[in-house]
């Protein structure tokens, strides 16, 4: 079973809606005991980073994360939930990721919404994927590159379009959203 | 590289597409739906469903096809018509819908768009602007561009940025349904003095006319209806076109 974790987010449905559309069951859950027992966790969301790492504290729910060892997806605020800080309402995180989540500065269009490329791919996600596929952003705040980058992006300045770190995964992009190479993606992550 | 986008937009009323009747591989060219999937396999970026017939009564029947539209479409999507309240846009966003585009109810209340951007994000509140040009100056025009406002298109774009819109939807009506291309002259000003990605709408006729609105202006996406439509413009070669011309788009 594949477990989305449900929490103060938005666009949670459309992560199962993708799902259902690949042939895979899901629940959206906040219970942990559910969470730990699924074979793989998707961690979805768009939202403020401030107060959805309240709600996860608040409900003990950012301890489930961290302890997880199935493979975990982290998805745009999910991915950013698991990096160590954001600069969004200056949030620590769950400090997954070794890196920092910085606001983009203000010399292009913020948000960065819409296609756009890769510069550079690896891992498991991205088998089948080419540095020319595009794939759908809508965020205003970064992740930096650090040693967890699996693949990075171009908008302003260079940063992580993706990340891994042992059995967690995630993806600044929305592959729900990316048609089907955002498809390829996620089915990637499913066979994991 | 960010990519241009391409958006068409269709109109709704009472669950069914207005126009679109052309495609021959269509089965039901009234339903939204499947018009819908014709435009995500030819590469559009973005859609947009704009409910004209936005009564209390229509608003369940709308937010019934939002969740069709969000089960088996795999692009972002915008939807819109008659949204007054944050709890309209609740219902919609529950229902699946990615953005929501608002006009009128954010003229008459402009913090409406703080509202929405509060509960839900920025990213997701498109503020449309129809505009017309009255003795040299772009006035923006509510209710359908039946009533005039004492507004300026530039200032109420800047306004609508300021409190907390993620995009701004410009529709010049002095094009719009025209054919004869998008405004460069408005489409320009508004799109170098927010800071948040414009949207041109109103007057696409020719691949050349996309061309030059993302050639000449800072935009981020064109819109169009009827030349999609009526499949007298196939999405796949305007891209094929563009990136010959040196614009960046998805293929």
């Amino acid at each position: 079973m594949i477990a989305i974790l449900k929490y103060n987010a938005g666009n949670i449905k459309s992560v199962q809606n993708a799902l259902i559309r690949l042939g895979y069951e899901s629940i959206i859950t906040d219970n942990p005991e559910e969470l730990k027992a699924a074979d793989k966790v998707i961690f979805p969301g768009v939202g403020e980073a401030g107060s959805a790492m309240k709600y996860l504290k608040q409900r003990g729910l950012d301890k489930t994360i961290i302890a997880l060892t199935q493979p975990v997806l982290g998805i745009c605020l999910g991915l950013q939930l698991m990096c160590r800080h954001s600069e969004e309402a200056d949030t620590e995180c769950l400090g997954i990721f070794e890196t920092d989540v910085k606001r983009f500065p203000p010399v292009d269009k913020i948000p960065h919404m819409g296609w756009n490329n890769f510069f550079t791919l690896k891992g498991d996600l991205f088998k089948g994927i080419s540095m020319s596929d595009d794939v759908y952003y809508v965020h205003s705040y970064y992740p930096e590159i650090s040693t967890g980058t699996s693949a990075t992006c171009d908008y302003i300045l260079p940063f992580s379009a993706a990340m891994q770190k042992n059995n967690f995964y995630a993806t600044q992009f929305h592959p729900e959203k990316s048609a089907y190479i955002g498809e390829k993606i996620l089915h990637n992550f499913l066979k994991i | 590289m960010l990519k241009r986008r391409i958006i068409p937009c269709l109109d709704i009323k009472d669950g069914r597409t207005v126009k679109g009747i052309n495609f021959l591989n269509l089965k039901d060219a009234g339903d939204p739906v499947e018009l819908a999937k014709i435009y995500v396999a030819q590469g559009a970026d973005e859609l947009v469903f704009l409910d004209i017939t936005a009564t209390i009564e229509n608003r369940r029947a709308f937010a019934g096809l939002v969740e069709r539209i969000a089960a088996e479409i795999n692009i972002p999507f915008t939807v819109g018509g008659g949204i007054n309240t944050v709890e309209d846009v609740s219902i919609l966003i529950k229902a699946g819908a990615d953005k929501v585009t608002i006009n009128s109810s954010a003229v008459r209340r402009p913090e409406l768009i703080s509202e929405i951007a509060g509960q839900f994000g920025s990213q997701c509140v498109v503020v449309a602007i129809d505009t017309k040009l009255v003795d040299d100056e772009w006035i923006v025009f509510v209710n359908g561009g039946r009533t005039s406002t004492d507004f300026h298109a530039i200032n109420w774009a800047g306004k609508a940025e300021e409190l907390g819109a993620g995009e701004i939807l410009l529709t010049s009506m002095n094009n719009d349904g025209t054919k004869s291309g998008f405004s460069m002259e408005i489409t320009g000003e508004v799109s170098s003095l927010v800071n948040i990605p414009v949207i041109a709408s109103g007057g696409a006729g020719t691949m050349e006319h996309f061309r030059d609105v993302f050639f000449n202006t800072a935009c981020s996406a064109a819109l169009a209806a009827s030349i999609f439509h009526y499949g007298e413009m196939d999405i796949r070669d305007l891209k094929k076109y563009l990136t010959r011309e040196g614009i960046s788009v998805r293929l």
